[in-house]
This record gives C-alpha cells, structure tokens and sequence, in this order.
C-alpha cells in the first residue's frame, strides 16, 4: 500500500500556492522550463494557476500567447521535442476540443510513433470541474476523455500537499503529463474551497511518484475509490456514515494513468464492497474502468460494487440541476448504504 | 443616410442594452458581498456584460429581419437585445429559472431563440462556423437571408473564425464578420496577442472586403453594417468588420481587473457610444423630451424583464434529464425493415 506520510510541518498552504511553489522551484532549477497560456502573466492565472509567477521569472518564462490554444499547445509539444520543457495551460478543459489534434494526435503519440526516438517532456495544466453553475461548456472534468488515450500520464490532485509533489514530479517526468487541478479546491477568493484541500506542505521540494493511491481513511466495510473534489466529499461522507455503523475506507486515486489498482484490490479484498465516486460523466469512464479492474482479478472478492458519477447528460446551468447531477455527500452517502445493504 | 427614425430605434436598443447590464450587475453582486462568492445570490454562474458594446449590436442588428441569423461570443447581451430576443425569457434563462427559452439548462452564455435565429457559445470564435454554415443553408435554400458572427478581439487569433473566413469566401456566402474590438482579452492587450492593429486586415488574406470602425459610434457601425450586410444579401460575398467598443464592467463579474490601468477604464468610458449618438439625435432635432421617453420606455422594459423572470419557478432536479435527444435514444425505429418481411436470412 502506497500511503503517503505526509511531513509534519507548521505551514499550510491553498492548493494553488502549493502547485505555484513547485513550478517557480522548478523554473529555477532548470533554465529549460517555462509556462504558456491565456492570461497566466499579469493575470496570474485565472484560477491563480501561475500566481506571483511574472514578478520572479518575466515575460519571456511566464508567457501571455494568443488564444490560439492549437498554435501554442502544439508548440510546447515542438519546444519539448526540442530540449525544453514547457508546462502549457488549457483554461478551462472544457476547451480541449479546441486543439485535440495537437494534444493526442501529437503530444501523446509522438513518442509511440517514432519508437520512443523521440520525447515530449511536457506538462499540460488544466482548470477541471462544475459546482458553481458555468453550465455545459465550462464545467466538465473530462478525466475519462484524457485517461482513455494513450500515451499521456493524467494527474489530479486532491490537496495542497500532493499538488506539489505530484507537480514536481509532473514536471520532472519525460513525458507529456496533463496535470487536471480541480477549480473548487484552488483556494481562490471566489470560489471558496472545502476544508480539506488546504494542508501542511513543507517548504523542501519532494515529489509524489506517479501510480500511488493514498489511503486518505481507513475503513472495514467499504472501499471508496475517487479523486479531485470528491475525495473532500467521500470523505466527509464517510464521517457521517459512522454514525449508521459502517466503517469506509476512502482510496484517492492522484493519478489515473498509471492507475494503482493494487491498492483498490488490496483494500477491495478487504472490504468486499466497492463503491467507485467521480464527477465525469458515468458511462465509458473512470467509476467502469475502476469496477472492471477489481472484477478481472478479484471478482471473488466483490460483494457489492457501486457506481456514483455524473449522469450521461451535458452539465445544466441552472442550481437545481446541477446539483442533482454533480454528486453530492449524500449520493455517496446513500451508494455506501447500498453497498452495505 | 441613417433615418431619424433609425437613429431613436439605435438609441433605444442601445439604452435597453446599457440598462440592462448595470441591472443584472446589481442582481448579480446580490449576497456576493462583501466578499465574493461566484456560486451565491440570485444569479449563477459567470456573467460576462456587455456595457460598452452597445453600438456594435445596434448597429449592426438594425439591419437584419428575424430570418437573418446571429451567432454571438460570451459576451451576448446586447447583440441578442439588438437581435429581438424575447428580453422576459432570456432574462429568465439568466436567472436559471424555467420558463427560459433553454428551460434553465444553458445560461447567459448559452441563448437560443430560434424565433430570431439567434445563438450563442461560450467558446470564443465557436459561433464562426455555426454562422458559416446559416449562410450556407441560405445558399442552397435560395433565400436572401444572411448570417452574422460577432466574436471579440482576442477570438481573431483562432482557427474556428480564419477557417471560417476561408470557407465562405471560397463559398461566396452571405455571412458577415463582426469582431468587437474592446482592447483587452480578459487580462491581454490587443499588442500581445496580434501584430495587426487593424485586426479587419484579417480579411486580406481572404479576398474579402475588410473595414475597421474605429471609434465607439453607432452611425459608423451602421454606415459599415449597411455595406457589408447589403454585400451579402446581394449574393455578393462575405465581409469582416471590426468595431470599435470597450469594456466597462471587467471581463466577467468578479474580475479584479488589477492587470488595467485605470487611466484605459477612465479613456474607454470617455468614448460612450450612448453620449455620442445622443449628440447626434439632438443634431437631428429630436428634443429632450424624446430622448426622456425613449429611455423611460428602455427602463421599464428592463425592470419589466428582471421583475418577470424573478417570479417564475426554477426547475425541478429532474429535469436536467430531459433534452439531451429530440428522438428518444433509440433513434427512428419505425420504419426498420423485419428481416423475415424483406426476404433477408438472419
């Protein structure tokens, strides 16, 4: 099991601090790297993705480019092939279709293509998630779209701690990493965040290596496997559910591609019921890949298996609407119950 | 020449417009302060105003028939207003509530009124090729209706809007450009995102017609609109225009603008295509008392909007699963052939 100890440390930081501090410590280390996108120079980000980040480095390494996301996504996949190592921003991920050439049919095979002659040390950030009514186009999470292609490492983090060292790591790796940074756990002023996203992050760089899962809770009963923003409401949902007696063990994921099933299986095989929690969309996705890889290996183990996930619609604008597709702590709520039934 | 008459129709859409925006502002901060809070008060979600770009839809819109066809960026308010939009539904798409035209599923940047054939996308440059394709279907259908894309400065750098000038050039069809040209894409200047100025250069490399409207005036844009609309209902081709407008309320609310400085916010309000046409209809002898009643009659029908949109219901929870087929999922099945009736062997 790859549960993380988190250094005890005085400081806690939002998540966008932590992610900031791991990028401007790697832009100093390594001349090589730089940052584009819409409005991460004076701006800071939208959702303060580069914060701060203009006034150490300049223009030339924090780069305002046109909203031309095909020009300068596949840019950074030519200046990655080059020798350097560009961090690109999409806005909003929402915005993919965009320049999808550029992303999978560059970024993420050019590798393959040219028998690994050829790298793209690259990092691809991008704002994911709803919860603030921005309605279909500006609310997706989209994990499942990007984790379904080959050929790039897909990265979300959950909490300040993690987005630093999964961004170092993101940063470091040789190939192109899409790191997804879920808009409601930023910290940013009006978008209030949960509790829970901000945490102790020590000021040493480290990195959190690709593929490890982080037992955020230890349960008995059930096994509920999520990421992003649900892993604050899996977790509160558990909390509550002491209270009918049953005991969840909650499982972050951190990263989709690789995917630790090792520890799913592990802690599935213990629990014998699987509740799988994700805010993409439910079919063809992330909470079916997640089932399927426990029941080729464990199907013996699974006594109950649960699905929470947005329903197969576009994301409504209008607040009861959206909350009735975006998962809530009761819907995972009333998922365990069931699972426990 | 533009008629008096026009001129008091510009003037009052252009008032509705301006209105309107300082009122959804209000609506929209309501239990946002102190401190903001973008998923609380009455109105969810982004809101991206208009206020400042009223001459750009006046302007144009005043030449178009509920047949022609608008597709409008994020920023849609004015335009649909321009346009004809029902002001009481769309205000009540605004609020989320479900006697919308989208039934509270779309929002402010996603209005639909086909009565009127207007659109719009919150992806910049996205309603180019929708506008393209208006056009087209004019074509084929033999009609003289035309097509209008407005977009923003920041959106001439994308291929969805030079893919589209190329097509319908090389199509020849009735669609006409409009880039509203306010300085700033959100926190970016004009000079950091294109090395043209006169971003209507655009259209050079199109063999199409390419006029820039440089100031904040309605009479220009409509001299310009005239042209370039008369063009396309001609059969005679496309057109770009680029106009002139600012931006007087932040890219979207809640945008600390820190980026701008405030000498360009105190510069671009100094430009109001309001003052300018009301100069020019006291040039035309309209009296102040006019002027008086055309903004009395815009106010009420804002307050008229707001108040009726406040009182319809939201929706139920349930409803966001309706609408995401006009068919029922499984297609058109009525007319599938049985296998044992045409002779085949399954």
């Amino acid at each position: 099991m790859a549960q993380q100890e988190p250094q005890q440390t005085e400081r806690s930081l939002t998540m966008s601090r932590a992610m900031v501090e791991a990028i401007a410590h790697e832009m100093r280390e390594d001349d090589d790297v730089f940052y584009m996108g819409e409005d991460v120079a004076d701006y800071g980000g939208i959702f303060d993705s580069t914060e701060g980040l203009l006034e150490e480095f300049g223009y030339d390494r924090i780069m305002d480019v046109p909203i031309s996301e095909t020009a300068y996504l596949g840019a950074a996949v030519g200046a990655a092939q080059a020798g350097m190592r560009p961090i690109a921003e999409l806005m909003f991920v929402d915005f993919f279709g965009v320049a999808m050439d550029q992303i999978y049919n560059q970024m993420a095979k050019n590798t393959y293509m040219s028998g690994a002659s050829v790298s793209v040390p690259m990092v691809l950030t991008t704002a994911v998630g709803g919860t603030y009514n921005d309605a279909a186009q500006h609310s997706q999470t989209l994990y499942g779209t990007f984790a379904h292609l080959p050929g790039m490492k897909v990265v979300v983090p959950s909490t300040a701690y993690d987005a630093k060292g999964l961004m170092h790591n993101a940063i470091r790796d040789d190939d192109p990493v899409v790191y997804m940074f879920h808009k409601r756990l930023m910290g940013i002023g009006w978008m209030p965040a949960p509790e829970g996203p901000k945490t102790g992050v020590p000021e040493d760089e480290y990195t959190i290596p690709f593929g490890s899962a982080d037992v955020k809770r230890e349960g008995s009963d059930v096994t509920v496997v999520t990421l992003g923003l649900h892993v604050h409401r899996a977790l509160e949902a558990a909390e509550s559910l002491t209270a009918d007696g049953i005991d969840a063990e909650v499982i972050d994921l951190r990263t989709l591609v690789p995917l630790d099933t090792e520890t799913v299986r592990e802690s599935v095989s213990k629990t014998g019921r699987l509740v799988v929690v994700d805010e993409d969309y439910q079919s063809y996705g992330v909470t079916g890949e997640i089932v399927a890889s426990v029941a080729e290996d464990g199907l013996g183990d699974l006594e109950a298996v649960e699905r929470v996930a947005l329903p197969d619609v576009p994301i409504p604008y209008a607040r009861p609407m959206e909350d009735e597709v975006i998962p809530g702590v009761e819907d995972i709520e009333t998922a365990v119950r069931n699972a426990n039934e | 020449m533009v008629s008096g008459n026009e001129l008091q129709e510009m003037y009052e859409t252009m008032v509705t417009a301006r209105h309107y925006e300082e009122r959804l502002q209000e609506e929209y901060l309501v239990g946002k302060q102190p401190a903001f809070d973008i998923s609380a008060g009455p109105i969810p979600g982004e809101l991206h105003l208009a206020a400042g770009h009223e001459a750009s839809g006046a302007g144009v819109c005043q030449h178009l028939r509920d047949d022609d066809t608008v597709t409008a960026p994020h920023r849609p308010h004015h335009i649909a207003i321009a346009k004809g939009v029902d002001l009481k539904r769309m205000t009540a798409e605004i609020f989320g509530r479900e006697s919308g035209p989208s039934k509270g599923k779309g929002g402010h940047m996603h209005l639909f009124d086909p009565d009127v054939n207007f659109a719009c996308s919150g992806i910049i440059a996205e309603g180019c090729p929708p506008a393209v394709g208006a056009g087209l279907a004019a074509k084929k259908q033999n009609t003289d209706s035309v097509a209008v894309a407005f977009l923003g400065e920041g959106a001439i750098d994308q291929g969805a809007f030079l893919e589209s000038l190329n097509l319908a050039a090389v199509q020849n069809l009735p669609v006409v450009f409009v880039v509203e040209d306010n300085d700033w894409a959100i926190s970016m200047p004009k000079d950091r995102i294109t090395d043209v100025e006169n971003g209507a250069r655009r259209a050079d490399g199109f063999d199409m017609p390419g006029t820039r409207v440089d100031a904040d005036d309605a009479v220009a844009v409509y001299e310009a609109a005239r042209e370039a609309i008369g063009r396309a209902r001609d059969r005679n081709g496309p057109s770009l225009l680029e106009v002139q407008v600012h931006r007087r309320m932040g890219h979207f609310m809640g945008d600390p603008e820190a980026y701008r400085p405030a000498e360009d916010q105190e510069a671009a309000e100094q430009r109001d295509s309001i003052e300018r046409l009301e100069s020019e209809l006291r040039a035309h002898g309209v009296d102040d008392e006019t002027i008086e009643e055309l903004r009395d009659r815009a106010r009420e029908r804002v307050e008229e909007a707001i108040e009726w949109a406040t009182e319809q219901p939201e929706p139920e929870p349930d409803d966001a699963y309706e609408d995401v087929f006009v068919n029922p999922p499984s297609g058109v099945t009525d007319s599938e052939p049985s296998l044992a009736e045409t002779g085949g062997d399954d």
